[in-house]
């Protein structure tokens, strides 16, 4: 194993910076619209595509991605599993179900109200999920994301069978595959929503820490174990419902880069939590760019484009962990 | 002091803790001893709020350990788990910093800092501080989790075995620091232990349970000879004086 | 048969073949019947298909909640179809001869799940480990699949029928004889194989000491199950948690492991779910195109109790 470690804790997130801020300079340069950034620069360019689109899009993408890798840090840490994440463990799918009946029972309901429900739904789902994962055994631990990914293939499946009756498999099928291009200015700004809880994580990074290590360690040291579980839950319900509302469901982010960033700068949230979300942001922006640039000017769904690119990083992953042991 | 009063515990038909009451005055150091299944570990969770109480009253302090705020309880009481896996990536010196956390809440000042630097030099981790604790071995780790839990520096320490998986120089070592910690720094050290002779050495006072009672409670030249020991693990160890000091021998066919 | 539980299936699986063909008849009688005969022999090639290739598979893998879905070889297989088309463009996929294809596709999923599985097996990764692998290489060749799907014509892609979707309703008849053929051909290899099935399954070691070719025989095994997976993906597409679903339920009915037993148990219990399951869709509850999504639902609930209840003991 290669033993990749920023000593400087500082490293990472000044590297991710640079990078981050690379990629949204492209990416406001990148669309059909065809306005480029010397043209922006010069002012002589369409400003008005940037503001309304190219600007929001970049800042859904940054603040989804953040949202979803600190979601999947919380989530590791409270099943104390490295491999689930909410996009795979049916948070995201009971998101998606919760919208699917909200629409259904109230179809004009305000983007708000859609939110709130698939926040409670995601809520319920992921409170069962990890309800189960405490009681699957500790030496099993591929057991906990593989009961996870089935666990939410059949909240989908349930879902898709409702849609099916219903005639809204078309609708379904937006909320089920994240996509960037419809991000509008005034459409997105729920994600808000995610940078807030991502600060809210930040504040309690050393209870959160802690708790990864235990509910007896933590009562130990003096935390009430409980409530923190329902922080957590709440964070992750969130931040995921936001996500699948405006942009549909992205897969992986909230598996690998925690993982990855693990890795090179260990556990400890408070040191690590900003260079997650930097590079969750990194990742989808860089695959949100990739779908625009893959068949331009035709775009490909960053939801299509993270499936490829996450299942490559986790498989890598997990042979690289097997390997270790 | 720790009061235990009346204390019993039962999981479906299986009875852990039968009518147990003790009282552990402050000071010195308290050796649990005892065979597989007696009851020592359920009574340290349940007197460190680990599990709830079923029946009978636990205080510490004249605080009852189940109505107290968790986060009070935690700069009266540490206690270090038989269970020494840590699953997340942390460094010796992160690990033992969290041992701060119910004083400073995530603020670490300089006292965080001295103590934490006390406490590596204390069981000799100055030299693994910065390695993630998944590179260390058994023994090591053990040692930093004991380090973590000295660094709480709260009034009383609660061990489980902390014996396991160190070898007879760190056995020795670690058992020498518990003394020192308790003569030195006034602290109340109650710790599980297996090895009788470790507790008839360091100790103040040795409780023996048995199926879930106290079946033998005082000081170890009282406590440690054939009569008690057959009455606890049901066979005869014969028993010798080194020094003043008593010694079982059960190694003899 | 000794066993009367095999009996009952068989009788079970026959009345809902006659209702399959009787219940329901208008207008043109030849015309409907043919079809419904085609239709029928599919389905029937598909149970059959499903339930070797499960049995087969889990035996080998010495797993009972492993299946070849699980482990993505129909995402393989729908990956393999829709690159040929993206290398080969449309225009000369569709006008190659439909079996020669099948033939070509069946090959190509050989290849990809040998040098896939082979490895986990030779390394004697755990379970889990190995599930949760197949999972994810599933989604990566879901993903795969749909990446390509937009990136190429789209008139190619409509060459490519198998969607992501299982569907027993529009079954691929212009196949269904040569499928039929190579079902027929592996239902016969198996039937030979059965007892050296049960020595496999004892495990790799005590199979070795009784004198197998261990190797040879995995990789026969594996073979097998990637034709009839291709087998029955090609007619009604991905099948999930199929294939499992009918195996834990077939192995309640006749109490057995053994393969002379539980491949025709499960053979039977497939037919009757599909061909019953079909049947009662289209004539009781109206939308017919549902049943896959309900038998994936059903089999996905099946599967996470197997877990559960493996998990504990």
């Amino acid at each position: 194993m290669i033993a990749l470690t920023f000593r400087n804790p500082a490293t990472l997130p000044i590297l991710a910076s640079i990078m981050l801020t690379l990629l949204c300079l492209i990416s406001l340069g990148v669309g059909a619209g065809g306005t480029s950034l010397a043209d922006l620069w010069h002012a002589s360019g369409d400003t008005e595509i940037l503001a309304i689109s190219r600007l929001p899009r970049t800042l859904a993408a940054v603040l989804a991605g953040a949202g979803l890798a600190i979601a999947g840090l919380i989530m590791q840490a409270i099943a104390r599993n490295r491999f689930v994440e909410p996009a795979t463990a049916g948070t995201a799918q009971s998101a998606e179900l919760g919208i699917l009946l909200v629409t259904i029972l109230w179809p004009a309901a305000a983007l708000g109200w859609k939110a709130l429900a698939a926040s409670l739904a995601a809520v319920t789902g992921t409170a069962l999920f990890l309800m189960t994962a405490h009681r699957l055994p500790a030496t099993q631990p591929y057991l906990v994301p593989l009961f996870g990914l089935v666990y939410g293939g059949v909240i989908g499946a349930a879902a898709t069978f409702i849609a099916w009756q219903t005639d809204l498999l078309q609708y379904l099928s937006v909320w089920s595959n994240g996509d960037f291009s419809g991000v509008l200015r005034g459409r997105y700004e729920l994600l808000w929503l995610g940078a807030i809880l991502v600060a809210v994580a930040w504040l309690i990074a050393d209870r959160l820490t802690i708790m990864a290590l235990g509910r007896e360690t933590s009562i130990g040291l003096g935390i009430d174990y409980a409530r923190m579980l329902q922080i957590g839950l709440v964070i992750i319900a969130v931040i995921s419902a936001v996500t699948v509302v405006v942009i549909g469901i992205i897969p992986f982010v909230g598996l690998v880069v925690p993982n990855l960033v693990s890795r090179l700068m260990g556990d400890n949230m408070r040191a690590t939590l900003p260079a997650t979300a930097l590079s969750g942001a990194i990742l989808v922006l860089g695959c949100d760019i990739l779908g625009r640039l893959i068949r331009f000017p035709y775009e490909i769904p960053v939801g299509t484009v993270m499936g490829v690119v996450g299942a490559i990083l986790f498989l890598f992953l997990l042979f690289r962990r097997h390997t270790d042991a | 002091m720790i009061r235990i009063e009346q204390v019993s515990l039962q999981y479906g038909a299986a009875e852990i803790l039968k009518n147990v009451s003790l009282t552990i005055p402050k000071g010195g150091v308290t050796a649990l001893i005892g065979p597989n299944g007696a009851g020592k570990s359920s009574l340290l969770s349940l007197i460190s709020r680990l599990q709830s109480l079923q029946a009978g009253s636990i205080t510490i302090d004249d605080l009852p350990v189940d109505t107290t705020p968790s986060r009070e309880m935690a700069k009266k009481i540490a206690i270090l788990r038989q269970d020494n896996q840590v699953g997340s990536r942390l460094t010796v010196k992160e690990l033992v910093g969290f041992g701060r956390f119910p004083h400073n809440r995530g603020h670490v000042t300089q006292a965080d800092a001295d103590m934490v630097g006390e406490a590596l030099k204390l069981f000799d981790l100055t030299d693994l501080a910065g390695r993630f604790l998944e590179t260390l071995s058994g023994g090591q780790r053990q040692r930093a989790l004991v380090a973590m839990a000295f660094c709480q520096d709260t009034d009383y320490l609660l061990l489980d075995e902390p014996l396991n998986n160190l070898d007879m120089y760190f056995s020795r070592e670690l058992m020498r620091l518990l003394r020192w910690i308790a003569d030195e720094r006034g602290k109340t050290i109650v710790t599980v232990l297996h090895d009788i002779n470790y507790g008839g050495g360091f100790s103040d006072r040795i409780i023996a349970m048995k199926h879930g009672q106290v079946v033998a409670d005082g000081p170890p030249r009282e406590l440690v000879t054939t009569e008690t020991l057959r009455l606890i693990y049901g066979f005869d160890i014969p028993v010798t004086l080194i020094d003043g000091q008593p010694v079982a021998l059960p190694f003899t066919k | 048969m000794h066993n009367r539980g095999l009996i009952i299936l068989a009788l079970s699986a026959l009345a809902c073949i006659v209702c399959f063909m009787t219940l329901g008849l208008r207008g043109n009688l030849a015309f409907v019947l043919e079809l419904r005969l085609v239709r029928l022999a599919a389905l029937v090639e598909v149970g059959i298909a499903i339930a070797i290739s499960t049995v087969v598979f889990q035996t080998v893998t010495a797993n009972r909640i492993l299946t070849p879905s699980i482990m993505g070889i129909d995402a393989l297989y729908v990956f393999g179809q829709i690159l040929l088309v993206f290398l080969f463009g449309g225009l000369a996929y569709a006008t190659l001869d439909a079996r020669l294809k099948f033939f070509g596709e069946i090959v190509l999923l050989m290849t990809m799940a040998c040098g896939l599985i082979l490895p986990m097996l030779r390394a004697r990764w755990d379970t889990g480990l190995m599930l949760l692998c197949g999972v994810v290489v599933g989604v990566l060749f879901r993903s795969l699949h749909s990446l390509l799907a937009r990136l190429i014509d789209p008139n190619d892609y409509a060459v490519v029928q198998t969607g992501s979707f299982v569907n027993f309703n529009d079954v691929e008849t212009d196949l269904v004889l040569i499928a039929s053929l190579l079902t027929a051909a592996a239902l016969a290899g198996i039937w030979r194989a059965r007892h050296i099935l049960d020595i496999v399954a004892l495990g790799r070691d005590a199979a070795i000491g009784l004198g197998i070719e261990w190797r040879k025989t995995q990789i026969a095994c594996l073979l097998l199950v990637c034709a009839l997976v291709a087998v029955s993906t090609t007619l009604v597409g991905p099948v999930a948690f199929l294939g499992l679903l009918l195996v834990a339920l077939s192995e309640r009915i006749v109490k057995t492991r053994r393969h002379a037993v539980l491949i025709p148990a499960t053979a039977l219990v497939s037919i009757i779910v599909l061909v019953g399951g079909q049947t009662l869709f289209q004539h009781g509850l109206g939308n017919s195109s549902t049943l896959g999504v309900v038998i994936e639902f059903a089999g996905g609930v099946v599967f996470l109790i197997l877990l559960w209840r493996g998990s504990r003991t």
